[in-house]
């Protein structure tokens, strides 16, 4: 006879697989109900190899560090210089990405604007055109060509501080944009010409061009339109970003914006995020590589986005050869997105504060991705921007503290030099070596 | 009447030139010779001048065309007025690919044929081809109209939204969400008032052509639709 206490050893405890988690499980049953894929905002959510898993190694007996607050370490970053009359120069070398209105609220559009004009730096427009309150709060702003082309006019292309044409984004190069009905207000859909309240799908390729012969011309025609006098960016998702970069130079690009696979989206499939294009960490090094192949790094700026949140992402990216950094996803945390203090009403949404990204419904509590005219009330836009220009001097100093320990009197002499790897992966794809050891994986000794 | 040489100036000479004009400038008439094909020629104007190119020219000629009256004695290059505001480009002989890309105003004549994906995310430019068009024709047509005389190819207006397409010859297959709709007499009146700023008099009669539009079949995400995203 078994002792009664000796049954649990019979049963073994449920056990959850990892290959089908709960996720992958929720999906399926998600997929089985609804017969659509799922369609979120935001960047990848999985792990992944990321700006974490470098170190930098400071100042030792062999070089020596600069006096925190007293030795000066500069921040400036001048953009355009190849071929622009009118190159712009940035105080800081972290600019706000590119998101429409549309996505966005005019409101938050300004609060970007403001946040960005107050430390120095610029802004982006979007899918969707430029709005005058974008314009009039952006002391500088970058113009977007858009496959879509909503919105686009030889106007606000003057008007424009920049132009950058947009090949691809991280959360999905090789896909179009998609802005659903709920966020297609009247003010949106007259800017972009469709009828109000459709599921609208912008274009995922240009519809005048088609490869990279034809993008020389496109940008020429640019040129010519607006007498030479802009900034000419071309925006690739991160996949082949050493080919990308190097042709985007070849068709005469001032500056290439590179945006790994953890950027933001405003609504993409959620397959296409998690699934497609490659992390920010191993986009960097082949695009800086592209650049010294050719004698253009440096003249041929460098601006990295996806997954920027600290003043050591920024200097990380830095040092692994960019110029500039972009951030879409925390400007928004910054101006209030995701707040804990909105919990009650994530919870009716069905989510919970840090996790909220059905930003394509248009519901947002803190008033940021959405057309609702009384949500997008809740968003005080001199405060928010504030909040913003804060943050941004807090990501700058950061970055400054990290540069004057390595020595450096300009964030931009930061180099793969002052890094280490945590792990083998990391070490392979930002190619610098493995802490603790002189190891980077793929390259044989000298 | 300004003449230009381009064998001997630069487009960007051209161009610049053009843009110092103001809306109230007595140089209204432009003679533009030797373009061999260059790109970018006449871009971005905004005065109510007309420029006559003799000859053929590359890419994206008269984009972005602001009020100016631009014609081409000649073959034009792909995306021969795209994202034109208002105005006219007249071209007298065929185009290559997306003419007319993403137009939000004005009237785009081509005499001869064009391309494939004429009129491809038109937002409002009238355009009038009095041969042919090309395959994805009319891609993701937001607004304006697609006059074509000739045949138009394989999946005419795929995607598209509100634009008109009138097609007087054969449209070799429609597109996804594309679909024939009755010519109405306002229809009629429309399609004769483009034929006439097209300046194709009544031999032409309005009543031959066919009409095409959005089934409107796409605009929300639908399950039953998926094979047509
Ligand atoms: C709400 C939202 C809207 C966006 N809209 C656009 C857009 O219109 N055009 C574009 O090129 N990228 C767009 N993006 C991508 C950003 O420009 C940028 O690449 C990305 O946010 C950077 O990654 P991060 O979010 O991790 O900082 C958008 C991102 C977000 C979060």
């Amino acid at each position: 006879m078994t002792p009664p206490d000796e049954d649990r050893w019979i049963h073994t405890p449920p056990r959850k697989s990892a290959t089908f988690d709960d996720a992958a499980i929720a999906e399926i049953r998600r997929a089985a109900a609804s017969g659509i894929y799922d369609i979120r905002g935001g960047g990848a959510k999985r792990r992944l190899p990321h700006f974490d898993d470098l170190l930098f190694l400071g100042a030792s007996i062999s070089r020596y560090p600069l006096e925190g607050y007293r030795e000066r370490c500069a921040t400036d970053v001048t953009i355009g210089a190849r071929f622009a009359k009118k190159p712009i120069t940035l105080k800081i070398p972290i600019t706000i990405a590119g998101m429409s209105f549309g996505s966005l609220s005019a409101r938050a559009k300004e609060a970007l604007g403001r946040g960005a004009s107050a430390v120095g730096t610029s802004t982006t427009t979007g899918d969707g055109g430029m709005t005058a309150e974008e314009r009039a709060h952006s002391s500088l702003l970058v113009y977007q060509l858009l496959p879509s082309r909503y919105g686009m006019n030889p106007d606000d292309l003057r008007r424009a501080d920049a132009i950058e044409i947009v090949v691809g984004q991280g959360a999905k190069p090789g896909g179009g944009g998609m802005l659903l009905g709920q966020k297609i207000s009247r003010r949106v859909a007259e800017m972009r010409v469709l009828p109000e309240g459709i599921d609208q799908r912008s274009a995922c390729r240009h519809p005048d061009w088609t490869g990279p012969d034809d993008l020389e011309i496109k940008i020429g025609e640019l040129r010519e339109i607006t007498d030479w006098q802009k900034p000419i960016y071309i925006k690739v998702g991160a996949s082949r970003p050493y080919y990308d970069t190097a042709l985007a130079v070849k068709a005469g690009a001032d500056a290439v914006v590179l945006d790994g696979m953890q950027g933001g989206t405003a609504a993409t499939q959620e397959v296409f995020i998690e699934h497609v294009g490659i992390p920010t960490l191993a986009a960097i090094p082949p695009a800086v590589q592209a650049l010294q192949e050719l004698g253009m790094h440096r003249k041929v700026q460098l601006i990295v986005s996806g997954g920027i949140r600290t003043g050591a992402d920024v200097a990380k990216a830095l040092a692994l050869g960019a110029d500039a950094v972009s951030i879409g996803t925390a400007a928004l945390v910054a101006l209030g997105d995701n707040d804990p203090h909105l919990e009650e009403e994530y919870r009716a949404l069905g989510t919970t504060a840090g996790a909220y990204d059905d930003w394509h419904e248009g519901r947002d509590p803190a008033g940021i991705t959405t057309q609702d005219p009384v949500l997008s009330m809740r968003l005080d836009p001199v405060a928010a921007g504030r909040k913003l220009a804060n943050y941004l001097s807090v990501l700058t100093l950061e970055a400054q503290a990290i540069a004057r320990a390595c020595g450096k009197s300009h964030l931009h002499n930061l180099e793969p030099e002052d890094l280490a790897a945590l792990t083998v992966e990391a070490a392979a794809m930002a190619r610098v070596p493995l802490v603790g050891t002189d190891w980077i994986p793929g390259r044989g000794r000298e | 009447m300004a003449d230009i040489d381009l064998a001997r100036s630069s487009v960007r000479d051209l161009n610049a030139a053009l843009h110092r004009l103001g809306m109230d400038t007595n140089e209204t008439r432009w003679r533009v010779r030797n373009p061999r094909g260059q790109h970018s020629v006449a871009v971005g104007l905004e005065a109510p001048v007309t420029v006559e190119i003799d000859g053929h020219v590359g890419y994206y000629c008269a984009g972005m065309n602001k009020d100016a009256t631009v014609i081409v004695n000649g073959n034009a290059g792909q995306g021969v007025a795209e994202n034109m505001m208002s105005g006219k480009v007249w071209v007298k002989g065929d185009a290559s690919q997306a003419a007319g890309a993403t137009g939000c105003g004005g009237l785009l004549v081509i005499d001869g044929n064009a391309s494939a994906r004429c009129g491809i995310s038109m937002k409002g430019i009238d355009i009038v081809v009095k041969g042919d068009v090309g395959h994805l024709s009319a891609f993701m047509a937001q607004a304006g109209n697609l006059v074509v005389l000739g045949d138009a190819g394989e999946a005419l207006g795929d995607s598209i939204y509100e634009a008109r397409l009138f097609v007087r010859g054969k449209a070799h297959g429609l597109g996804a969400d594309c679909v024939e709709k009755p010519m109405e007499d306002r229809h009629k009146a429309e399609l004769r008032r483009l034929l006439d700023a097209a300046g194709l008099g009544r031999e032409v009669d309005a009543g031959q052509f066919r009409r095409y539009g959005s089934a409107r079949r796409l605009y929300h995400f639908h399950i039953d639709h998926a094979g047509s995203y």
